[in-house]
């Protein structure tokens, strides 16, 4: 086993592993930010859910410790490659077709959604775990009482002055996030030896239409709070 | 056809290279890539300057001996090819050819644009032959082996280790190689029972002679005289999971 964990396969096996729990939890995060659109109450009762029901809480360490192994295992690897190439490199390289912008940028773009990350955590998560904030003051929704989320979340993209940029970031990050969904859905899959000359096509393009979703659908909400105002 | 050529020179694998232009005249169309560098060599040996060492043997597109990265692509602008079949039909009269050699940590040139692959043989090594006892001939069709599986063997057997793969690849990776090299073998009764050991004792030699992490850019599949597909290199991953598993 020590073998497995320190060889090209078991490092990139980790990679692939958490990546693909990494796309199940953007699954769950789009589907309950998509009830932005479709009001406060919704929203708010969605975000209580997320905020309260247990195995999300159990979820949230597991997911952070995704997170990390993913970054950490993506440094090392890329590391290694690039020390791989040598010292000396090509004065001309052709791109001579196929190989995509996003197989050949997976770290950069990686990195982009990284960066985001922090802004989120910080504007988001933080204030509602943490520091808390005013927006946040309780609502009573079918005789709950519960946390004004959708305040919070909506405010930051109808906000005069800062909303527009706040929202530009935010679709940016949906789109980059995005990119790297298209190399790596599939890829996770090569990886992990589940691909064949056959499957190979059926997962590309079952990753384009995730990533279409995943990064469409992230990217959407903002726009739509910033043009269309909070309810 | 006229040239320029601007080729790599390095006088040894410890000497710092450099790029040097060179005019070459009359070329004609049909001739091959090679035997361009041939009457360059000529003009070179003529004016008293050493000639461009490069690798070439069979000049059959067989072999796997040419190396070369000609204007930015392996075996230079046309698709599955050795550089030995690159003909001079592929450049216009007055081009500037860039020449360069294979450019990996896992291959040191050893003079101008020659490169030591001795890397491949030592991952070949590591996988060894076929070791255990398989008896005489069998009859004809006694062991049934399904067309699609030996086609496979194959394809994956006509992979001629040329290095194209590695030098083309964004992480300097050698897993289409060593894939091609356990595929050939795994698919087929002989070779399957020591598949799984096999790919776990190539794995690990191309890890400790320092080639890159697929990343899965399919760049390798693209530049692969023989066309070799990357899904070679899912089965590759999975028989070392498989045999960790086992283990």
């Amino acid at each position: 086993m020590g073998g497995f964990i320190s060889s090209s396969i078991g490092k990139k096996f980790f990679m692939s592993i958490t990546g693909l729990f990494l796309v199940m939890f953007l699954l769950v995060h789009l589907t309950a930010n998509l009830a932005l659109l479709l009001g406060p109450d919704t929203f708010n009762i969605v975000s209580h859910f997320m905020g309260t029901n247990p195995i999300i809480q159990i979820m949230q360490p597991a997911l952070a410790i995704g997170f990390i192994l993913h970054i950490i295992y993506a440094t090392v690897l890329t590391l290694q490659n690039q020390k791989a190439r040598g010292t000396e490199g090509y004065s001309k390289v052709v791109n001579s077709h196929q190989s995509s912008f996003a197989s050949k940028n997976m770290y950069i773009l990686g990195g982009l959604v990284l960066s985001f990350l922090v802004l989120h955590i910080i504007n988001f998560f933080w204030k509602i775990k943490v520091t808390g904030d005013p927006l946040l003051a309780d609502v009573m929704i079918h005789g709950e009482e519960m946390e004004n989320a959708y305040a919070l979340v909506a405010g930051l993209f109808i906000d005069p002055n800062l909303g527009f940029i706040y929202s530009a970031v935010y679709a940016i990050a949906a789109i980059a996030l995005g990119l790297h969904l298209t190399h790596g859905f599939w890829s996770a899959f090569q990886t992990i030896g589940f691909s064949n000359d056959v499957w190979r096509k059926r997962l590309t393009v079952v990753g384009y239409l995730f990533a279409m979703l995943v990064g469409g659908g992230f990217a959407i909400i903002p726009i739509f709070l910033m043009l269309f105002g909070a309810k | 056809m006229d040239l320029k050529i601007k080729a790599w020179r390095q006088k040894n694998a410890n000497s710092k290279g450099g790029f040097e232009n060179y005019d070459v005249q009359n070329i004609t169309e049909d001739s091959s890539f090679l035997e361009m560098l041939d009457v360059l060599n000529e003009q070179l040996l003529g004016e008293g300057t050493e000639p461009i060492a490069f690798d070439h043997d069979c000049r059959e597109g067989i072999c796997g001996m040419c190396s070369l990265f000609v204007n930015g692509r392996a075996h230079g602008p046309d698709t599955e090819i050795t550089t030995c079949q690159l003909h001079m039909r592929k450049f216009k009269d007055g081009d500037t050819i860039t020449i360069e050699p294979w450019r990996s940590g896992g291959f040191p040139i050893i003079k101008d644009l020659m490169v030591d692959r001795t890397a491949y043989d030592k991952i070949l090594q590591a996988g060894g032959y076929v070791s255990i006892n398989t008896g005489g001939v069998p009859d004809g069709n006694a062991i049934p082996i399904a067309k699609i599986d030996s086609d496979e063997a194959m394809d994956a057997a006509s992979c001629v280790g040329c290095g194209a793969c590695v030098a083309t690849c964004k992480n300097s990776s050698a897993m289409l190689f060593v894939s091609s090299k356990v595929s050939q073998l795994a698919l087929l009764p002989q070779g399957k029972i020591e598949g799984k050991r096999r790919a776990q004792a190539m794995v690990a030699k191309m890890d400790e002679l320092g080639f890159g992490n697929c990343t899965n850019t399919g760049a390798c599949e693209i530049e692969c005289p023989k066309g070799i597909s990357i899904a070679h290199i899912a089965r590759l991953n999975r028989e070392f999971l498989f045999a960790t598993c086992k283990d």
